[in-house]
C-alpha cells in the first residue's frame, strides 16, 4: 500500500470496527470514529467534490474547525485524487480583512480549484477571490449523509503523485506550499515508526493543529495510516485548559505525544492540582519535544510537576523535524534519555565550535535532537557549502527518500532550497557522536509557541499604523525563559513625543499585528527617529537592533 | 455598579503581567480579547489570577470573547459569583 486512499480503504476493510480517532470536545461527549465511519464520511465528501466539478489533481483548501468534517473532507479529497491543504481556522481575534489578503496571496501561487469552509467564513473567502486565480468553487460542510457503501476508486494514484500540501503560517509562508508525494509520506511513516519503536499497543494523544506538520503528520496521519488509535483535541480547547491533555492521556492510556517546547512550561505552570486528581500518566512512554528550540530546563519543570502523577523520567524525548522532510529528521530519547552536551560559551560564540566546557568555564547546555532517521543523511555545511567536521557549527543539510516533491508552483524556490541534491534547512547546528544538535537559525524567522512567524510580516503590519515612521520598524524574537519560547519584540520609530499619542500608536501596532498574524507582541516600544540601525544597503539591520535592544534592557 | 476595587486589581494585573507595560491604563469598556490585547496564551493566567485573588472560578469554556471581552464585563462576572 503506497498511497493514502488505498491504505484507508484497506483499514476500513480489514478493521472496520476499530476506532481510528477519538475526537474530544470541551462541551460535549467524545466522538469515536471507526475506520468504517471514516471511509463512509470521506466517501461522502469525495462525492460532494466530484459533483461540484473539482477535477482530480487540483488543490482543495480546507478551512474548518476541529470536527469530524475536517477529517472526512481531508480523506474525501484524497479519495477523489484532489490535493487537500488544511489552513488555519479563522479565530475571533484575526481580522477577516487581513485573513482574506493572505488567502489571496495563496490563491495567486497555489491556484486551488476549491475552498471548503464553514458558512460563517464564506464571506471572508469570497473577499479574497478578487484575484484572477481565485477558485470558482466555494463549498460548506454538508449535512448530507455519509456514503455507507462507498463506490471505491478503481484507479489509485501512482505513489509519486502529490498527495497533499502543507503551508506554514503568515503571508510569507502561505506563498510556499510544501508538496508531498504518497511515497514520501509512506517512507517517512515507515522510517519514523521504526525510530519510535511503534507497536499496535501505542495510543497517540494530540492537541496540535492539523495545518502544522507536527499535527498533520505525527498527530494525524501517522496514527490513522499505521492503525494506532488517535485521541485528538482542539488546540483552541487545550490552550484554555492544558489539563485536558493529562486527563486524556490518563483516560485513554496514551503512550505518545508531541509538544513544542513552550507547552512543557505551560503545562508545568498552569495546571491546578484539582484538575489532576486521579490522573495516571504512567502509560506515557514518550513525550516528544519538537518544532522549536528545546531546553533541558523545560523538561525538568515538566517532570517535577507530573512525576507525582506517574510520569516516567524516561518519557522525555526530543525530535528535529520539518515539513520539507514530511516531518521527522531525527529522533532522540526513545531507547535512552536525550544526551545533554555542556559546551564552552566562548568557543561557541567566538569560534562557532561546540567544544565540551572545562570545569568552571562559562557554558551552554545543549539538548540533543537524537540520531537521524534510518532513511535520512545529515551534513553540516560551512558558508561555502563544504561539509564541516563534527563539533563545528554550520548549516544543517539533509538528504532522504521522504523529501518534498517541491514547493507547489514555485520551481524557483525549490531550486534555491537544494545544493547538489542536499536540502538546505536554514537551521544552524552541529553533529557529535552521530547525534544532531540544533543551535539556531540562519534565516529570519521567529518561533513563538511552535509557530513560525516571519518578522517581515509583522513589520509590514506595523508600518501601516499612522504615526509610525515608514520603513523604520523592526521585529525580532527574544527567548523568554519562563515561557520556554521566544517572545516577539517590536521597535518602531516615531516623531511624536506626546505620551497619549505614543500610547495610541503602540496599541494600534499590537492590535494590527495580533489581528494579522494571530501572534501577540509581548513588547512594543516606540523609539526616537534615528534609533534603529541600518545596514550599508540602507535596510533595517534586524540582528544589530536586537543586540542593541538587549544591551539596553 | 461594578466594584472599583475589582476593576483596578484586574487592570493592574493585565498591564503588569500580560502587557508588560505597568503604566498602561485600561478603560473598563476597552475590548481585551477581540482586540488582541490579551492573547489566548494568557487566558489561563487570567483565570488563575482571578481564582487566587477573588476566590471565583472561571471555567475554561468561558474563556472567550462571548463570555467577557472587557474589564467591566469580567468584573461583573466576578462580583456575581462572589
Amino acid at each position: 500500500m503506497t498511497t493514502l486512499p488505498q491504505t484507508l480503504v484497506h483499514h476500513a476493510t480489514h478493521a472496520p470496527d476499530q476506532t481510528a480517532v477519538h475526537l474530544l470536545f470541551a462541551k460535549r461527549p467524545d466522538q469515536h470514529i471507526t475506520y468504517r465511519q471514516l471511509l463512509a464520511g470521506a466517501a461522502g465528501y469525495a462525492r460532494m467534490f466530484a459533483q461540484a466539478g473539482i477535477p482530480p489533481g487540483e488543490v482543495v483548501i480546507l478551512i474548518l474547525d476541529h470536527s469530524a468534517d475536517l477529517l472526512y473532507a481531508f480523506f474525501g479529497a484524497l479519495l477523489q485524487r484532489s490535493i487537500p491543504a488544511i489552513l488555519p481556522y479563522l479565530t475571533e481575534k484575526l481580522s477577516p480583512e487581513h485573513y482574506s489578503k493572505s488567502l489571496a496571496a495563496l490563491f495567486r501561487v497555489t491556484r486551488p480549484a476549491a475552498v471548503l469552509t464553514a458558512s460563517e467564513f464564506v464571506a471572508t473567502v469570497r473577499q479574497a477571490r478578487g484575484a484572477a486565480a481565485a477558485p470558482q468553487i466555494l463549498l460548506t460542510p454538508s449535512p448530507a449523509a455519509p456514503v455507507h457503501t462507498p463506490e471505491l476508486p478503481n484507479n489509485f494514484p501512482p505513489s509519486d503523485e502529490i498527495a497533499l500540501l502543507q503551508h506554514s503560517s503568515g503571508t510569507t509562508g502561505l506563498q510556499k506550499g510544501v508538496a508531498l508525494s504518497h511515497r514520501a509520506i509512506f517512507n517517512q511513516l515507515e522510517s519514523y515508526s521504526r525510530a519510535l519503536r511503534l507497536t499496535p499497543n501505542d495510543v497517540i494523544v494530540s492537541w496540535l493543529p492539523l495545518y502544522h506538520d507536527m499535527g498533520l503528520i505525527a498527530g494525524f496521519l501517522l496514527p490513522i495510516l499505521r492503525r494506532i488509535p488517535l485521541v485528538l483535541m482542539s488546540p483552541f480547547d487545550w490552550v484554555r485548559a492544558p489539563y485536558r491533555l493529562m486527563q486524556a492521556v490518563s483516560q485513554y492510556r496514551g503512550t505518545l505525544s508531541w509538544l513544542p517546547n513552550f507547552a512543557y512550561n505551560f503545562c508545568a505552570q498552569k495546571i491546578r492540582p484539582r484538575h489532576l486528581q486521579g490522573v495516571d500518566l504512567s502509560t506515557w512512554r514518550a513525550v516528544i519535544n519538537c518544532s522549536e528550540p528545546m531546553y533541558a530546563e523545560s523538561h525538568r519543570m515538566f517532570l517535577e510537576k507530573f512525576a507525582p502523577y506517574g510520569l516516567r523520567p524516561s518519557a522525555l524525548a526530543t525530535c528535529y523535524a520539518m515539513a520539507e522532510n514530511v516531518f521527522a529528521v531525527t529522533q532522540g530519547g526513545i531507547d535512552s534519555p536525550p544526551t545533554q552536551d555542556v559546551i564552552s560559551l566562548n568557543a561557541f560564540t567566538r569560534h562557532h565550535r561546540a567544544i565540551p566546557a572545562r570545569d568552571g568555564e562559562a557554558s551552554l547546555t545543549m539538548l540533543s535532537a537524537g540520531r537521524p532517521l534510518d532513511n535520512v543523511q545529515i551534513r553540516v555545511l560551512d558558508e561555502a557549502r563544504n561539509p564541516l567536521p563534527e563539533r563545528h557549527i554550520g548549516e544543517i543539510a539533509l538528504r532522504s527518500d521522504c523529501m518534498l516533491t517541491g514547493y507547489f508552483n514555485r520551481p524557483d524556490a525549490t531550486a534555491q532550497a537544494f545544493h547538489n541534491g542536499w536540502y538546505l534547512t536554514g537551521d544552524l547546528g552541529y553533529l557529535s557522536g552521530g547525534e544532531v544538535y540544533v543551535t539556531g537559525r540562519k534565516k529570519d524567522v521567529i518561533i513563538v509557541g511552535g509557530k513560525n512567524v516571519y518578522p517581515q510580516d509583522i513589520e509590514y503590519l506595523a508600518n501601516e499604523v499612522p504615526g509610525v515612521h515608514p520603513g523604520r520598524v523592526v521585529a525580532f524574537g527574544v527567548y523568554d525563559r519562563r515561557a520556554g519560547t521566544e517572545e516577539v519584540v517590536l521597535l518602531a520609530e516615531t516623531n511624536t513625543t506626546d505620551p497619549a499619542e505614543r500610547q495610541r500608536i503602540a496599541d494600534q501596532i499590537r492590535q494590527r499585528v495580533t489581528q494579522g498574524t494571530a501572534v501577540a507582541l509581548r513588547r512594543v516600544e516606540l523609539v526616537e527617529r534615528g534609533w534603529l540601525l541600518k545596514t550599508s544597503s540602507g535596510k533595517i539591520a534586524r540582528n544589530a537592533n536586537r543586540e542593541r535592544w538587549l544591551q539596553r534592557t | 455598579m461594578t466594584d472599583p476595587g475589582i476593576l483596578s486589581q484586574l487592570a493592574a494585573y493585565i498591564a503588569r503581567d500580560i502587557l508588560k507595560q505597568p503604566d498602561r491604563s485600561l478603560h473598563p469598556d476597552e475590548p481585551l480579547i477581540s482586540s488582541g490585547l490579551v492573547d489566548s496564551f494568557h487566558l489561563v493566567d487570567l483565570s488563575l489570577f482571578i481564582e487566587d485573588t477573588f476566590g471565583v472560578q472561571i471555567d475554561d469554556t468561558e474563556l472567550t470573547a462571548d463570555t467577557f471581552d472587557t474589564l467591566a464585563q469580567l468584573a461583573a462576572i466576578i462580583q456575581e459569583r462572589q
